[in-house]
């Protein structure tokens, strides 16, 4: 009884979890023009969709700042960490990281409104740079909180191993460290490239006139009402976090295998 | 290894901390003693505290904020705890969180369209007699759509609670006669309260400011505390007040922060 009553509560949660998003894509394959009645399979909208020059650019513009501030992000988040990771007073590594996480906190609107701020007074122009440069800033403290469980994991006797056998600085971090890290780097990636590609407030904020992200896009279409082509573009991002989820579970399945074979080693 | 080449390593870190986090704050609560004319002032604060409406506006955010944890942890506590009962637990997680990684505004447009006069909850309501309503632009549409955009949110700090708790606890309890509520009411949830502090804190503080759906949903008639936001910043250009707004935002978020305790987040899902 009790289970039949848990299980019968998941599947509600589910369906009302997954009903909203289905119900864009079924329409994305409709030929009528509303969300209201599905008039017949049609792949018209799809086609729409990948010959509006405006909307391919905007992909293209989201895609570029998604990758580069991710790249950059997971770079500086990486060093950020293994900053933290030696500092040995306890009152510096706490405030060290109650400011890293000042940004993970703060809703979007602070985030946004004090990042326009901040552009405005050095005179920085809104556009491709300001909002490359806000979700490498909002993106970093991410990669910090991925990466430094993996640090601290890490045993000081292989450290001093490799210094006792000779290694220099550079080749401590590039033949120890950061392949033992690797995981935390991965997995630190990917949360700032889904961070980027699911903002809407803070670039909302920083964007200006000229340069548009999809997030900015949808907002404006959907202020304007329905139109079948932002079902289309559902479809296509749905399959694309599938495709992003499915990396990030591989991700992480491997990293536990691999912990798996570590404590087989020991034991 | 030598100290002064590894403190190098921490440079771009650094400046981001002083470029993108002290600065932006600092700099937020410097704009918020100028007015339009770019004087310094305290009218803003006098403006503010003075004024029925902004208080007006600032309780009713933090009201609907409420209203909406309130739903979310009523529906995510039962979930997490049914799931993290499940066989392949990971996987059925991890099915909660993919909705997170659909954009924001998608799940907005969707309920547009299943909010909307001919809509999908209306030849429901038809349906089963009751006619349709007018659903879309409604404060209960706002609830409902910010509800369902943050139980995933709340069920993962949860789950992690749950994962956390020693199962031989729930056990001595048994042995030890309590009922299933007994274990629940004095074993189970006391632990696992950490976890929904930690759902509070990741679902209260964006409720505050979730100005696209008062937009999209709620038909502007809703006005949170981020909507006023982004009206004086992007439309009246009116930075001062706007920034005396967050201003009281951040105080309100530090306010939930303190009384949610020093859970951080946990498993770092996207917003």
């Amino acid at each position: 009884m009790r289970q039949k009553f848990a299980k019968a509560y998941l599947i509600l949660v589910f369906i009302i979890l997954y009903a909203p998003i289905l119900f864009l894509i079924v329409y994305s394959f409709s030929q009528g023009e509303t969300m209201t009645n599905y008039h017949g399979f049609t792949w018209r909208h799809y086609q729409t969709l990948f010959s509006d020059a405006r909307m391919l650019a905007i992909v293209a513009n989201t895609l570029l700042v998604a990758l580069l501030s991710s790249l950059i992000a997971t770079l500086i988040g990486t060093l950020g960490a293994l900053s933290i990771n030696r500092t040995t007073k306890r009152v510096t590594r706490e405030s060290l990281l109650t400011l890293n996480n000042v940004l993970m906190v703060s809703p979007d609107v602070i985030i946004g409104a004090s990042f326009l701020i901040f552009f405005t007074m050095l005179k920085i122009p809104l556009g491709f740079g300001s909002v490359l440069m806000s979700h490498i800033a909002f993106e970093i403290p991410i990669v910090v909180l991925m990466v430094l469980p993996r640090l601290r994991e890490m045993s000081a006797s292989m450290l001093d191993a490799a210094q006792d056998l000779g290694a220099t600085t550079r080749q401590l971090l590039s033949q120890v460290i950061v392949p033992f890290i690797s995981p935390g780097i991965f997995a630190g990636f990917f949360m700032a490239l889904t961070y980027s590609l699911d903002d809407f407030a803070v670039t909302f904020f920083v964007t200006g006139n000229g340069f548009s992200t999809l997030s900015v896009e949808i907002y404006s279409r959907a202020r304007q009402g329905i139109n079948l082509e932002i079902n289309a573009l559902s479809g296509v991002m749905f399959l694309f976090s599938l495709l992003l989820v499915g990396g990030y579970y591989w991700i992480q399945q491997a990293s536990r295998k691999r912990k798996h074979r570590k404590r087989e080693v020991v034991s | 290894m030598t100290k002064r080449k590894t403190w190098l390593y921490f440079i771009p870190y650094g400046l981001w901390l002083a470029l993108f986090v002290i600065a932006p704050v600092a700099l937020i609560i410097y704009q918020s003693f100028f007015d339009l004319g770019h004087q310094f002032t305290f009218s803003n604060y006098s403006t503010y505290f003075q004024s029925a409406t902004y208080l007006k506006m600032t309780l009713n955010s933090v009201w609907y904020a409420f209203l909406i944890t309130l739903f979310t942890g009523l529906i995510s506590y039962p979930t997490a705890y049914f799931l993290h009962q499940l066989k392949h637990r990971q996987f059925w997680l991890l099915l909660v969180i993919l909705p997170t990684w659909i954009n924001i505004l998608l799940k907005a447009y969707a309920f547009i369209g299943i909010f909307s006069q001919a809509g999908l909850a209306n030849q429901f309501l038809t349906f089963i007699g009751i006619g349709p309503q007018q659903i879309l632009f409604t404060n209960a549409s706002f609830i409902f759509v910010a509800t369902y955009i943050q139980i995933p949110f709340m069920i993962l700090p949860i789950f992690n609670a749950l994962d956390d708790l020693n199962p031989a606890f729930v056990n001595a309890s048994r042995d030890l006669g309590a009922s299933n509520w007994q274990t629940f009411r004095r074993v189970i949830f006391p632990l696992t309260l950490p976890g929904v502090k930690a759902g509070v804190q990741a679902v209260f503080i964006p409720s505050l400011s979730l100005f696209m759906l008062t937009r999209l949903i709620g038909g502007n008639k809703v006005i949170t505390l981020g909507t006023a936001i982004e009206e004086h910043f992007l439309t009246t250009m009116n930075w001062g007040m706007g920034s005396t707004i967050g201003v009281v935002l951040i105080i309100a978020m530090i306010i939930v922060m303190t009384l949610t305790g020093d859970q951080r987040p946990k498993g770092g899902t996207p917003r």
